[in-house]
């Protein structure tokens, strides 16, 4: 095998573009019954490509679409935005020792681009141990790619709108809970692990009735907590030789 | 349409700046050992975190049982996944497992 410090910059894009097209392929319904659904909700053709285009924030869009639908005052479908979004402040933070070094020039588009899927994609390549000095050229490789399904798949949702009228009771959103499936079992190698997962799954059940979806930032920090304690309670009982 | 610009900004706003600022100040930010620790832990949690109340959750009831799809559709993603160690397959099997159940139920 090639080792992965060899790699140029574009070979980097590349490989961030085309491990996130299995994510494309969950994200794909998802973006589409966006575009179906904004019409509905009260927003404007123009305003559903926007949104997209700018915000680019799949999970809030679709609650603010729900919020618009039931005439939610602007400032509470804003509030709630920021709240479902507060997770990427993990990703931000956990990004931090990998991006220092580089110029706003890279750092602004690489924080904009910071969605679910890419910040999963590219913490695996940041945390691989080889010293290939591109490595933000995968993340942007793979932010590019999707951002552009995005957009395409906004798009394509708006035209295909009038025809099916009522693509969510499809269910095709499922592809996203199956992707993001994918996306955590490559983490299930330790107890700690497991042991963030049942904790965060189990609080998220519990506050699923807290405001503003706090109920899954509060369930990811309560699963983050037993991870730590769970593996520094696994040290402590650990025998030192 | 003065309205739809205010929520687009809005929200492009409070999104841009939780994702920006840390990465902006990332030169001048050394991240103690602990949270570094922590740090590790954020995806499992989060995607955990979405994944399950998506899954069990039914107009604010839980709903476990077999003719729930979601539910029949996750675990045939989760078993694909732990055995094929595949992204794309786990997406497709538990994707189809998922139509495929909503469709014997008769929705």
């Amino acid at each position: 095998m090639k080792t992965a410090s060899n790699l140029t910059r574009w070979q980097e894009f590349w490989a961030g573009a085309r491990q996130t097209i299995p994510l494309i392929v969950g994200a794909i319904p998802f973006g589409i019954i966006f575009g179906t659904l904004a019409q509905t909700s009260g927003l404007s053709f123009a305003g559903a490509i926007g949104m997209s285009a700018i915000v680019f924030a799949g999970s809030s869009q679709f609650i603010a679409l729900g919020l618009l639908g039931v005439g939610t005052p602007l400032g509470i479908i804003v509030l709630t935005t920021w709240v479902v979004n507060l997770r990427h402040l993990l990703y931000a933070v956990s990004l931090v020792p990998y991006v220092k070094h580089l110029s706003q020039v890279w750092k602004l588009p690489l924080g904009f681009g910071l969605t679910d899927e890419n910040f999963m994609v590219t913490i695996q390549r940041y945390r691989q141990d080889d010293p290939s000095p591109y490595k933000h050229w995968f993340q942007l490789g793979s932010a590019l790619a999707m951002y552009v399904n995005w957009q395409l798949c906004t798009l394509l949702g708006l035209t295909l709108g009038q025809s099916i009228p009522n693509a969510r009771a499809w269910g095709l959103d499922f592809a996203m809970v199956a992707t993001f499936i994918g996306m955590t079992i490559p983490y299930l190698t330790n107890r700690p692990m497991v042991a963030t997962v049942i904790v965060s799954g189990i609080t998220a059940l519990l506050a699923q009735g807290l405001p503003h979806q706090l109920g899954l930032i509060v369930a990811a920090i309560a699963g983050i907590l037993t991870g730590v304690l769970t593996e520094n309670h696994l040290q402590e009982t650990t025998p030192h030789d | 349409m003065t309205n739809e610009v205010m929520l687009l900004g809005g929200m492009t706003l409070v999104t841009f700046l939780i994702r920006y600022p840390l990465l902006a100040m990332s030169g001048r930010i050394t991240l103690p050992p602990r949270l570094m620790q922590a740090l590790n832990y954020v995806p499992p949690a989060v995607l955990t975190a979405i994944i399950i109340p998506t899954v069990l959750i039914e107009n604010n009831t839980l709903w476990i049982a077999p003719d729930n799809p979601r539910l029949i559709g996750s675990l045939a993603a989760l078993c694909i996944g732990l055995w094929k160690k595949n992204l794309l397959l786990t997406i497709l099997i538990g994707m189809g497992t998922f139509l495929l159940w909503q469709g014997i139920g008769g929705v």
